[in-house]
Parts: C-alpha cells; structure tokens; sequence
C-alpha cells in the first residue's frame, strides 16, 4: 500500500495499517543503540569463541526486535467508521480499540526525532477515562497523513462532516525562548545547591587555616563530599532545565474555532489541540523566584489519564497555556479561554481574620470568588496559584473542617473536576458562608450546565 | 430537610466488630502482662484493654451517628465525620457508575455499601451500612437520575 494514499481510504471506512516506516522509527533508536553498545563491548578484550556467541546473541535479539515491530505493524489496522476510530492490533493478545469521537478530549500529534528525521509523525486521541489503553496511538503516520487525520478526527468531533477542512488558527501567542530558558534555570532547587557549594567551598577555603591534622582531614572530606553532592544535583538540575527548555521550546498558541492549537518541542515536536468546552480548569501561579521579574505559568487542565508511568511523561502531560509568560500577558490568555474570571484575586475575596491561626503562612494569599460561570480560588504559600473553575464541569463539591477548623467557626471547601491534577481549594471560609456556598454553588453549577447543554 | 441515616444494624455490626477485637486484645494483653508481671501486670493489661475497647466503642459510636445523606432536586448530599467533618456535595449529573459492596461482615448483617463515583478521583461519596434491599434499590435510584441527568464531561 503506498504511503499518502493510504490514509484516505482509512478515513472513509476501510481498514489501513500505519505508515511502512513505522517499525524503523519504532526500534530504529533501541537496536541502533544496542548494535553500537554490543559491537564497542564485542571488539573488547575477549577470546574468540566468546565473541562469536556475543555477536550472536546480540545480532539475535536485534534481529528479535525488528521481527517483533514489523509484526506488530502487519497486525495493527485501523480506520474511521461513523462516529468511531477503530484501532485493531496485537498479535498474541488481540486488542480491538473503540474510540467514539464525540468523548474525544484532545487531539495530539508528535513527532520525536527519529520520526521526524523520516517525515512522520504520531497521532494521539486522548479520551476520557480511568483504564490503561484510553489512548489511540497511530504511530506512525506521514506528516500530511497526521495533519488529514487530525482534521477529521476534530471535525467529526464537533458534529461537522468529515469533510471539513482543519480551519485556520489565529495566532494567539509566543513564547519568548530566552525567556523560556531563563525561568526553567530560575528553580528553587538551585537555590539550595548554590547554599549546598557555598557551604562546601567555604569548608574548603577555612581547611588550611584548621591547621591541618586529623580534624582538618574530616573537614576537607565533608567539603569534598558536600560539593559532589551539590554538584550531582547541579547536573540533575541542568538535565531537568534542558527538559522543559526541550520540550517547551518555539511555544506558541494558536486561537481556532474548533479549540486552541499548541505547538512546541526542540527536538520532539507536538502540536495538540484543546477543543473549547473540554477545559476543566486553568491554573495561573507564579513561583517565588519568577516573581521579580513579573513571570506567571498559567497551566490547562483537561480530563485524560496519565499516559504512562515513565519519567517525564507527567511533564509532556501538563497542557500549558504558557511556560512562561509576563503577568500581564498571562491575564490575558486566561481571559481569553475563561472570559470574565479574574486571573488574580484582590483582598476582598479574603477568609476571615481569623483564619491567620489556622493559616499563618499562606493566609495573604487565601481568597475566593464566583460568578454565575466560574469559580477562582488563590491559596499558597510561597508561591500564589489561582485555579479557575468553570461551573459547569463541577463534579463534586467537599466540605471539610478539622477540631482546630470548626473551633474558629471555619471550613474548608474543594471544588473537583474531571481533570486528574489540581482542586479548586476555598480554604478557611466562615463555616456558615461555607454552608450557604455549598448550596448556591451546587444549583449555579446545575444552572451552568443546563445553559451549555 | 432530613438526613437519612443508616441502618441501626450498622452500628449492631460495628459493635460486634469491637466486641471481638476488645476481646483477643483482652486476652494478648492480660496473659502477656501477666507472665511479664504476675497478677498486677495482668489486671493493668486487663484494664488497658478495656479503656481501649471503651474508647474505641466512644468513638465508633460517634462515627455511626455521624453518617448521613441527602437525596436533594439534583445533587446527593453525604455527610460523615466525627473530629473531622465532611460533607460531599454530588450532582446526580456528574455520577459515573454507582457501586454496592458488601465485605464479610456486613454479608453477615445484611447490610452493603453504595459508592458514588465521579469523574473526579477525588470524590469520597460514600454510603456505608444500608439494608442490601435499600442499597440495590438506591443504587437503581441513582443510576436513572443519574441517566436522566447525565451531562458530558
């Protein structure tokens, strides 16, 4: 089946596997990797025999992987019947996949390097849902052959016919990569490793002048090892600011009618699509380092799972509205997906005085607000994070007071959404405001449904 | 408006629970204090194992009066909590699936638990020590308002 004129069929209802050079980009890195390793540790100090066996057992299980990808190609199939994406796939364990379009939350597309280096790219559909494969991956498929799909997984979506070509975005907003690079070094753990060599060098430099002998021996090897230890978590700290600035890089957003269109990554590129109405909550919050220079991250929350328990995949989760942004862009860009929530709360929305026993580190942060369509809630201690709320995706409300709590005549009240990640959190209320809040916000949220129904 | 509570059999349960827990610890302490340290030392297990089973029995007494719920216009209503209170707030709307369990315990008193589950994981909406009848019918209770008012996420 040739590549490009594959996919059409596919969308119109007949079955299709992914791209031909989907198993190279699948294993290419891994047996690539694993060649190179073997062959260095072949060529080493071995006795003849030894290497034969080595080559085999190496150019054996390469050879185990290749087969075992391009198997896993032949039996993945997958198309567009009606209001479904169906994907088929397994060869031992069959699986057959059922996406229905109207549950779909997000609509990814990634591109990791070795996909790239081919022209193709991958294609996320992300739906709601608590089991391990709520996630439709065609992986991989012909970057023309991503952006058709995505189009017309959105457009069906939406209710439009699949025809509908993708419409176009307007863009909404950049992200300045130095800055980008800047605020990922701004981290508070620096703060704590610059004290950490700080703390070492001084040892080092006052060692000498200990007069030497065995106290100075102990002296100068807790120096040495305090600033190993700072400097293992420099280098921890380095891989992990490489790692935002990695995945983050040529952040932009793009304002379309069918939802916002993000695109980012250095290295890996992804561009997802948030359809509107599938927001659950945008949080805004301004690390303590960042706030001498005005920064904000304002953070999306939707209703999908983590994809995997792996290293940094909760990071490449985190839809963002922006990594980094100026306070004023960043209030912005939160009125635009949540049009008449302030991004930030003024004093008045502020609990009770005596709130400050219960709360003495965070009470000048704590504040709540509400409308007939949003809910905003400020807590923090170092840091301020406002969460906005749309009332409509309320799932439940908690109500919540300790002996220290209900000895104030306080209470706590939470706001869940569908989204896996924050709470709404209006802490310390006065516990008959509290009360009354649970109820009204209850029937608002009733009310904010029936409207967007 | 008026809570509904559980069935009395819930705190019959809970108190059978005790009964027999009180009593293997009554019997571990008292015989280990009594070879460690002769009569005294098995009457202060004895005593400690009681005030224990009182306390506990206080305390599990205040948790059964605790337990309510509400089915209001559109959202159910639990609340629980001794020291620490908590009321849950679920719009029919938001239900996901109901769930009724029944551990050993409350086979034996007829009794089930109804959970709500929502969306949210943090959602703690749960309804303990309900006839198995009420239960199941609650369960179908819920499941149709919870069809009739079902919402996207």
């Amino acid at each position: 089946m040739p590549p490009g004129s594959s996919q059409a069929p596919a969308l119109a209802g007949t079955w299709c596997r992914l791209h031909p050079l989907s198993p190279v980009v699948r294993i290419g890195v891994t047996v690539g990797a694993a060649l190179v390793a073997g062959l260095s540790w072949v060529s080493g100090d071995h006795s003849a025999s030894g290497r034969t066996v080595d080559t085999l057992v190496i150019g054996g299980l390469a050879l185990l992987g290749v087969v075992a990808a391009v198997i896993s190609w032949l039996v993945t199939r997958w198309r567009v019947v009606g209001d479904e994406l169906q994907i088929d796939t397994g060869l031992v364990y069959r699986q057959s996949l059922r996406f229905p379009l109207r549950r779909i939350q997000a609509v990814d597309v990634v591109a990791p390097l070795t996909a790239r280096v081919f022209g193709l790219a991958e294609v996320r559909v992300v739906s709601a849902g608590t089991g391990h494969h709520q996630h439709g991956r065609l992986a991989y498929l012909s970057n023309q052959d991503a952006a058709a799909v995505r189009a017309q997984l959105l457009a069906l979506a939406h209710g439009l016919a699949a025809e509908t070509p993708e419409p176009p975005a307007l863009p909404l907003f950049r992200v300045d990569n130095g800055r980008l690079i800047a605020a990922s070094l701004l981290r508070g753990a620096w703060v704590l490793v610059l004290v950490l060599v700080a703390v070492g060098v001084t040892l080092a430099a006052l060692d000498p002048a200990a007069a030497g002998g065995a106290a100075g021996q102990s002296g100068s090897d807790a120096a040495t090892s305090l600033i190993s230890g700072a400097l293992t978590g420099l280098l921890a700290l380095g891989l992990d600011a490489a790692r935002s600035v990695n995945g983050d890089f040529d952040f932009t957003i793009g304002q379309a009618p069918d939802g916002l269109r993000l695109h980012r990554g250095l290295l890996q590129k992804r561009h997802e699509t948030i359809p509107y109405g599938r927001i659950q909550a945008v949080r805004l919050i301004q690390p303590l380092l960042w706030r001498p220079f005005g920064w904000a991250r304002v953070e999306l929350d939707v209703a999908r799972q983590p994809e995997g328990r792996r290293q940094g995949e909760a990071r490449q989760l985190a839809h963002l509205l922006a990594p980094v942004a100026t306070l004023d862009q960043a209030r912005w860009l939160v009125a635009q997906v949540a049009p008449g929530a302030p991004a930030t709360l003024s004093r008045s929305g502020a609990p009770p005085r005596r709130a400050w026993f219960r709360a003495p580190f965070s009470y000048h942060y704590l504040s709540t607000w509400h409308d007939d369509r949003w809910l905003v809630t400020q807590t923090g201690r170092v840091r301020p994070a406002t969460v906005i709320v749309p009332l409509e995706k309320v799932q439940s409300i908690r109500l919540s007071s300790g002996p220290l709590l209900r000895s104030l005549h306080l209470a706590d009240l939470r706001i869940d959404t569908a989204g896996r990640r924050w709470v709404a959190a209006a802490l310390c209320r006065d516990a008959d405001e509290a009360t009354a809040l649970v109820g009204r916000l209850g029937d608002l949220a009733w009310k904010a449904r029936r409207v967007s129904w | 408006m008026q809570y509904r509570r559980p069935s009395p059999r819930l705190w019959l349960a809970r108190q059978t629970v005790i009964a027999l827990t009180s009593l293997v610890l009554l019997a571990i302490l008292g015989v280990s204090g009594g070879l460690i340290g002769g009569l005294p030392g098995g009457l202060v297990g004895i005593g400690a194992s009681l005030a224990l089973a009182v306390t506990s029995w206080f305390l599990e007494r205040g948790r059964y009066r605790s337990w309510g719920y509400l089915e209001r216009d559109a959202d159910l209503v639990v609340r629980r909590g001794l020291l620490f209170h908590r009321l849950t707030v679920v719009p029919f709307g938001r239900m996901q699936f109901v769930d009724v369990t029944a551990g050993p315990v409350d086979r034996l008193f007829d009794l089930a638990t109804v959970q709500l589950h929502t969306a949210a994981a943090a959602t703690d909406a749960r309804i303990p020590g309900l006839r198995s009848s009420d239960a199941a019918q609650l369960r179908d209770r819920l499941a149709t308002l919870g069809e009739a008012r079902a919402s996207g996420l």
